[in-house]
C-alpha cells in the first residue's frame, strides 16, 4: 500500500472540511479511479473466500462473515461489466453502508487496489454525460478532476441495492438454464 | 414537593388494557338467563379501577367517561337494575371506544372523544330513569368533595350567625364527639392540632375548653370510649368551610356546631376562661368541674343571644355558604386543571407492541441458578487453563462438555421466557366472531383447542393479524348462512375451529370451517382471468387451492368491509413467510376448508446437520430429518424421464440433487452410492442427494435479508465454528418449488 | 419513621402512591387486596392503614371490619380511597370502623397532606 492508502488507513472519518468539501475515498479497478463518500466506508478488508449463495447474480461472489453479521460481497468489476481478473494479494474490499428505509445495509465491493483520500468540494464536480445510458451510468454520481485525473463519483446508495433488476437477471438466469 | 406521575403511565396504561380485556372476556361470558354476581363485579371493578386510576394520572376524559359506564355498573350489582342485551351491547363498545382513547393517550396524541361522548349521551339516557338522587352524581367525582360540606353545612345552618361583613373574628365550635370516636381511629387532638395550625397560618390561634358533664361514674367508664366534648375558639379571620373540613371524616356521627365569634363572644367567653392549652385537659377532668360547669351555664346564656341574632340572619348567610361553596367548587375544579399532569410525550411507539412481559418467579429463580453454574465452571475452566498441560486434557473435556450443557441449559430457559401459551392470540376472537356474525347475520359456534400450546412472544403478536384475516375469511366466505345450510342438511350454526399444537420442532396452527369449502372451478376462472394461469394448464386440487394465496386473488364477487379486499391471502402468506414459517390450505367442496399454519418455536436458534455439496457446507433443519440413506440405483424408479422417486415404506419420494437446486456448477451426480437425506416439510418428503454427511451442531440463525435478500429455498445463514458461512436450506420452500424444476440433465439415468 | 399499609388492586396506584410516600420518608408496604392485608397487618404493626374499597378477594370495607377486631389495629387509623361520590360507601366504611376516607381521583401531594395531618 502507498503511504496515501496508509494515511487514509489511519484516518478518523470527518466528511467535511469545509462547506461544501467531502472527503472521498477513492480506489482504482481496471485503470479508472473511482471515488466514495468516506462516511459510507465501514472498513477495508483483504480478500477472503466467500460462501456462495445460489442464485445469485454474477457480480454476487457469495457472503462474509463480518463479525457475526452476513454481509454481502459484490464484484465491482462484475457489476460493470468489466473484464474479470483474478484476486491477488493486493486485491481489496471495501466495506460500505447505507441507510436504506429498511434500515442499516451493509456489503463489501471486491476493487483492484485502494488509492487515496482526496477532499473534493460539490461545486468542482460535473455531471457525467449523458450520452451513454446503460447500467453503470446510474451508479455514477458525478466526475471530478484533481491533479490532471478524473475521479468518478460513484452513488453508493444506488450501488448497493439489489432490487428488481437482480430479480429479473435471477430469472432470466433460471430460464436459461432450463 | 411535587412529583411527576408520568413514570406510572406506562403501568397504568397496561394495567387498563388488561382491565379492559377482562371486561370483554367477562360481558362475553355473561348468561343473561343466570347472571353471576361475580362476574359482574369483576367488570364493575375493571371500569371501576379505570376511572380511578385515569383521574389519578389527569386522563380527565377518560375518567369522566368511565365514571358514566361504572355508574350503570354499579346499579346492576347492586340489584337495583336488571342487566340486558342492550346493556352488553353499550359496555362492549364502550371497552372498544376506551381501547381506542387509551391508544391515543399513550401515544402521546389527543384522543378523539366523539364516539365516547356519543356513548356517554346513551348511559345518562339509561340512567335518567332513575332517581333524581344520584343523577347529580353522574357528573364526576369532583364535586364529591363538595358535597360533604354542603351536608354538613346544611345542618349547622341553624345556629348560623350570618353577616357579610368582611372581617371575620373566628369561630366557635361545638364539638360533641359520639362515644365511639376514638375507635374509629380518630382523634380529637389532631383535630384540634389542625384547627391550631389553621389558626396560627393566619395570624390567629385558638382555645380549646373541654366539658365533661358527660362523664360517667369511674365504674360505668369504658376507657375506649370518648366522654369528653369541646369548645374550640378559633380565633382567626378563615372560613367555616376550612374548619368543616377538618371535622369531615366525623361529622355524621358526632354532634357539631359552628357559631361566628363576634366580639362580645370573645369578652364573655374569656373572663371564664378554662385552660387554653390542650396538655391540661386531663388536670381539668380532675380538679375542674366546678369551672366547667359555670362555664357551662355562662355558655348557655350566650348561646341564646347568639340564637336569636342569629335567626334573622338565616337567610343570607344560607346564600353566604352556598356562594362559599361553589367558589370552593370552582376552586377545586381549577386546582384539579392545575394539577394534572403534562401528558407523557412519549415516542410514537405504537401501543399494541407491548415491551414489557410478565414472567413467573420460578422462572426467574431458575435462570439465576444456572448462570451460577455457569460461573462455577468457567472458573474451574479458568483455573485450568492457567496451569495447563497434556496430561489435564481430560479434565479440560470434562470442563468443556460442562460448559456445553451449561450453555445448553441456560439457553432453553431463556428461550421459556419468551414463550407465552396462544390463549392470548386466541383470547380477541369470541368478541371478533360474535360481532362478525351478527354483521353477516349468520351462526357461528367457535370452538379454541390448545390454548397452552406455547410460542414465541414476538411470533404470537405477529401471527394475530394473520389468524383474524383467516378467521374473518372463513365467516364471510366459508360459512354459509342458516337457510343455506339447512338446505344442505347441515347444522343451523357453522362451527369454526381454532386449534394449536406443537409438531416437531414447529407449532402448528389450524384454522378450520365446516362451510362450503374452496370453490375450484371459481378460482380456476378467476386465475385464467388475472392471467395467473394458462387456460390449458392442468394442476392438481393442491395447486389450484393454493393460488388464493396469489397477489390480487379474490373470488368475491363483492368486495365486503369484512375481508374481501383480495389484498389479504397473500400479505397473510408474507406475513407468515417472515417469520419463516407456511401457510396452507386444504378444502373439500360443501364441507369445509382447513388452513395450516407452520411456525418454527424459535427464531434465532437451530439444532442443524451439516452437509457438503461441492465445496460448500448446508445446513438442515434436524427436526425435518427422517432419514439418511445410501442410496441404490435399484430403489429408484424414473417416471417422466427426468424425475427419480424413490419408495419408502408406503411413500413415494421424489428425489432431487441439491446442486440441482441451487446450480453449482459441479459434475453430473452419480445416484449410485449417493447419500439421500429424506426430510419433511409440509407433510411432505423429499429425498435430498448431498455429497457427504458433516456433523451436527446447534446453529445461531443469522439473517440473509438484512444485507441481501430473501434467497428461495434458504431460510437464513450461519457462523460455523471455523468462521466461515454456511446457509440453512428451507425445507417447506424447497417443496414448494414445482416439482418440474428438477428437469437438469445433470441428473444420471439409470 | 412512620409505616403505611397501602392496599389497592390497581398496580399503577399502588406504585403512585408508595412512590410519594416513600418520597416522604415514610415506610411503606404493599397488598394487592384486603386478604393479602389482613395477613401483612397480622405480621406487623402499622401505623397508618390507606386501602381501596373495590378489591378482589377481600374488599375494602370487610378489609376495615376485620382489622379493627385484632387487638393491635383498635385504634389505628384506617383511611379508605374511594371514588364513591355517593354517601353510602363512606357509610358503609364508617360503619365498619374507618377513620375517613380520601377520595380518588387525588394528587400527590393531597395524599401527603392528609397523611400528615393524621400522623403528625
Amino acid at each position: 500500500m502507498t503511504s496515501a492508502a496508509q494515511q487514509k488507513n489511519n484516518d478518523t472519518v470527518s466528511g467535511v472540511n469545509s462547506d461544501d468539501e467531502q472527503q472521498y475515498l477513492t480506489f482504482i479497478m481496471a485503470g479508472e479511479e473511482y471515488g466514495v463518500d468516506i462516511l459510507a466506508v465501514q472498513e477495508i478488508r483483504g480478500w477472503e473466500a466467500t460462501t456462495v449463495v445460489p442464485n445469485a447474480p454474477d457480480y454476487i461472489k457469495g457472503v462474509i462473515n463480518l463479525r457475526g453479521t452476513i454481509v454481502p460481497i459484490m464484484d465491482l468489476r462484475s457489476r460493470f461489466n468489466l473484464e474479470r481478473v483474478e484476486y491477488s494479494p493486493v486485491t481489496v474490499v471495501i466495506i460500505l453502508k447505507v441507510e436504506t428505509e429498511r434500515g442499516e445495509r451493509v456489503m463489501g465491493i471486491v476493487v483492484d487496489a485502494v488509492s487515496d483520500v482526496h477532499s473534493i468540494s460539490d461545486s468542482d464536480t460535473r455531471n457525467s454525460p449523458e450520452l451513454i445510458e446503460d447500467l453503470n451510468t446510474e451508479f455514477i454520481r458525478s466526475l471530478v478532476s484533481v491533479d490532471d485525473n478524473m475521479i468518478i463519483l460513484l452513488d453508493v446508495q444506488r450501488l448497493l441495492t439489489i432490487d428488481k433488476q437482480i430479480l429479473n437477471i435471477a430469472a432470466e438466469v433460471a430460464a436459461d438454464k432450463e | 414537593m411535587s412529583i411527576d406521575l408520568s413514570q406510572f403511565h406506562q403501568v397504568f396504561f397496561e394495567e387498563s388494557f388488561e382491565g379492559l380485556d377482562i371486561m370483554e372476556s367477562s360481558l362475553l361470558a355473561l348468561d343473561l338467563s343466570e347472571v353471576d354476581a361475580e362476574t359482574i363485579n369483576t367488570i364493575f371493578r375493571a371500569a371501576h379501577s379505570i376511572k380511578g386510576g385515569a383521574g389519578t394520572f389527569g386522563f380527565m376524559q377518560v375518567s369522566s367517561f368511565t365514571h358514566v359506564v361504572e355508574t350503570l355498573l354499579d346499579e346492576i350489582r347492586g340489584g337495583d337494575r336488571d342487566i340486558e342485551q342492550d346493556h352488553v351491547d353499550l359496555f362492549l363498545l364502550c371497552v372498544d371506544c376506551l381501547r381506542g382513547l387509551m391508544t391515543d393517550l399513550q401515544a402521546g396524541s389527543e384522543p378523539d372523544m366523539a364516539q365516547a361522548d356519543d356513548l356517554k349521551s346513551k348511559f345518562e339516557a339509561i340512567l335518567a330513569g332513575e332517581t333524581i338522587a344520584t343523577e347529580g352524581n353522574v357528573e364526576g367525582a369532583i364535586e364529591g368533595t363538595v358535597e360533604g360540606t354542603i351536608e354538613s353545612s346544611a345542618s349547622s345552618l341553624e345556629s348560623k350567625q350570618g353577616s357579610d361583613e368582611s372581617a371575620l373574628q373566628g369561630w366557635k365550635v361545638e364539638f360533641i364527639p359520639c362515644e365511639d370516636v376514638l375507635c374509629t381511629g380518630n382523634e380529637p387532638y389532631r383535630m384540634f392540632r389542625e384547627l391550631q395550625d389553621l389558626a396560627e397560618a393566619e395570624g390567629g390561634g385558638v382555645e380549646v375548653i373541654p366539658h365533661l358533664e358527660r362523664l360517667p361514674e369511674f365504674s360505668k367508664m369504658h376507657p375506649e370510649m370518648c366522654y369528653l366534648s369541646w369548645t374550640i375558639l378559633v380565633r382567626a379571620g378563615i372560613e367555616l368551610s376550612d374548619i368543616e373540613e377538618i371535622f369531615e371524616w366525623v361529622v355524621d356521627e358526632c354532634d357539631i356546631r359552628y357559631q361566628k365569634l363576634a366580639d362580645s363572644d370573645l369578652s364573655t367567653v374569656e373572663s371564664h376562661q378554662a385552660p387554653e392549652t390542650i396538655e391540661d385537659v386531663n388536670e381539668v377532668a380532675s380538679t375542674a368541674t366546678p369551672v366547667a360547669e359555670e362555664a357551662i351555664a355562662e355558655e348557655a346564656v350566650v348561646e341564646e343571644v347568639v340564637v336569636e341574632e342569629a335567626v334573622s340572619t338565616e337567610e343570607i348567610s344560607g346564600e353566604q355558604k352556598i356562594d362559599q361553596v361553589t367558589e370552593k367548587l370552582d376552586q377545586a375544579v381549577a386546582e384539579k386543571a392545575k394539577n394534572a399532569p403534562p401528558k407523557a410525550a412519549k415516542a410514537s411507539s405504537k401501543a399494541a407492541e407491548n415491551t414489557s412481559i410478565r414472567v413467573s418467579i420460578d422462572k426467574i429463580d431458575g435462570l439465576i441458578n444456572m448462570v451460577g453454574e455457569l460461573v462455577i465452571t468457567q472458573s474451574m475452566l479458568g483455573q485450568l487453563g492457567q496451569e495447563f498441560d497434556v496430561s489435564r486434557v481430560q479434565r479440560l473435556q470434562e470442563g468443556l462438555s460442562q460448559l456445553e450443557q451449561n450453555t445448553r441449559e441456560l439457553q432453553e430457559s431463556v428461550m421459556k421466557i419468551r414463550m407465552l401459551p396462544i390463549s392470548f392470540a386466541f383470547s380477541r376472537f369470541p368478541r371478533l366472531v360474535r360481532d362478525l356474525s351478527k354483521q353477516l347475520d349468520k351462526e357461528v359456534d367457535l370452538v379454541m383447542l390448545g390454548e397452552n400450546t406455547e410460542l414465541d412472544k414476538t411470533v404470537m403478536e405477529k401471527i394475530g393479524d394473520p389468524l383474524v384475516h383467516l378467521v374473518r375469511n372463513s365467516l364471510d366466505h366459508g360459512l354459509e348462512s342458516v337457510e343455506e345450510r339447512t338446505d344442505k342438511g347441515k347444522s343451523r350454526a357453522g362451527t369454526i375451529t381454532l386449534n394449536a399444537y406443537h409438531h416437531g420442532g414447529n407449532i402448528v396452527i389450524e384454522v378450520k370451517d365446516d362451510g362450503a369449502g374452496l370453490n375450484k372451478d371459481r378460482i380456476r376462472s378467476k386465475a385464467i382471468e388475472k392471467g395467473l394461469i394458462g387456460e390449458d394448464e392442468v394442476l392438481t386440487d393442491a395447486q389450484i387451492h393454493d393460488l388464493i394465496f396469489q397477489a390480487g386473488f379474490s373470488t368475491a364477487d363483492v368486495v365486503s368491509d369484512v375481508s374481501g379486499r383480495g389484498v389479504g391471502m397473500d400479505v397473510v402468506r408474507r406475513n407468515i413467510a417472515e417469520l419463516n414459517g407456511t401457510i396452507d390450505v386444504s378444502s373439500t367442496p360443501g364441507e369445509g376448508s382447513l388452513f395450516s399454519i407452520r411456525l418454527p418455536l424459535t427464531l434465532a436458534i437451530l439444532d442443524g446437520q451439516l452437509v457438503k455439496v461441492g465445496e460448500e457446507v448446508y445446513i438442515f433443519p434436524l427436526v425435518s430429518i427422517v432419514e439418511s440413506i445410501q442410496l441404490e440405483k435399484s430403489m429408484l424408479n424414473n417416471i417422466t424421464g427426468n424425475q427419480f422417486v424413490m419408495q419408502l415404506r408406503n411413500d413415494y419420494i421424489p428425489i432431487v440433487c441439491l446442486q440441482d437446486v441451487f446450480n453449482i456448477d459441479l459434475e453430473k451426480k452419480d445416484l449410485e452410492g449417493a447419500m439421500l437425506v429424506v426430510v419433511e416439510g409440509d407433510n411432505e418428503k423429499i429425498g435430498i442427494v448431498v455429497d457427504e454427511l458433516l456433523g451436527q451442531q446447534q446453529v445461531v440463525i443469522k439473517s440473509l435479508e438484512k444485507n441481501y435478500q430473501k434467497v428461495d429455498s434458504i431460510s437464513g445463514a450461519t457462523i460455523l465454528g471455523d468462521g466461515t458461512v454456511a446457509l440453512i436450506v428451507d425445507i417447506s420452500g424447497l417443496n414448494n418449488k414445482p416439482v418440474d424444476k428438477n428437469t437438469d440433465d445433470q441428473t444420471q439415468a439409470a | 419513621m412512620a409505616s403505611i399499609l397501602a392496599v389497592d388492586d390497581s398496580a399503577s396506584m399502588r406504585q403512585m402512591v408508595t412512590f410519594t410516600l416513600k418520597g416522604a420518608g415514610y415506610d411503606v408496604q404493599e397488598a394487592c387486596d384486603g386478604s393479602e392485608a389482613l395477613s401483612i397487618a397480622k405480621t406487623k404493626k402499622f401505623d397508618l392503614v390507606l386501602s381501596d374499597v373495590n378489591m378482589p378477594v377481600m374488599d375494602g370495607i370487610e378489609l376495615v371490619g376485620e382489622l379493627r377486631k385484632l387487638g393491635d389495629y383498635k385504634f389505628v387509623p384506617v383511611l379508605m380511597l374511594t371514588t364513591e361520590s355517593a354517601g353510602d360507601k363512606k357509610m358503609a366504611g364508617k360503619k365498619a370502623g374507618a377513620t375517613g376516607w380520601i377520595v380518588k381521583p387525588f394528587n400527590p401531594d393531597q395524599l401527603l397532606n392528609t397523611i400528615k395531618k393524621v400522623l403528625g
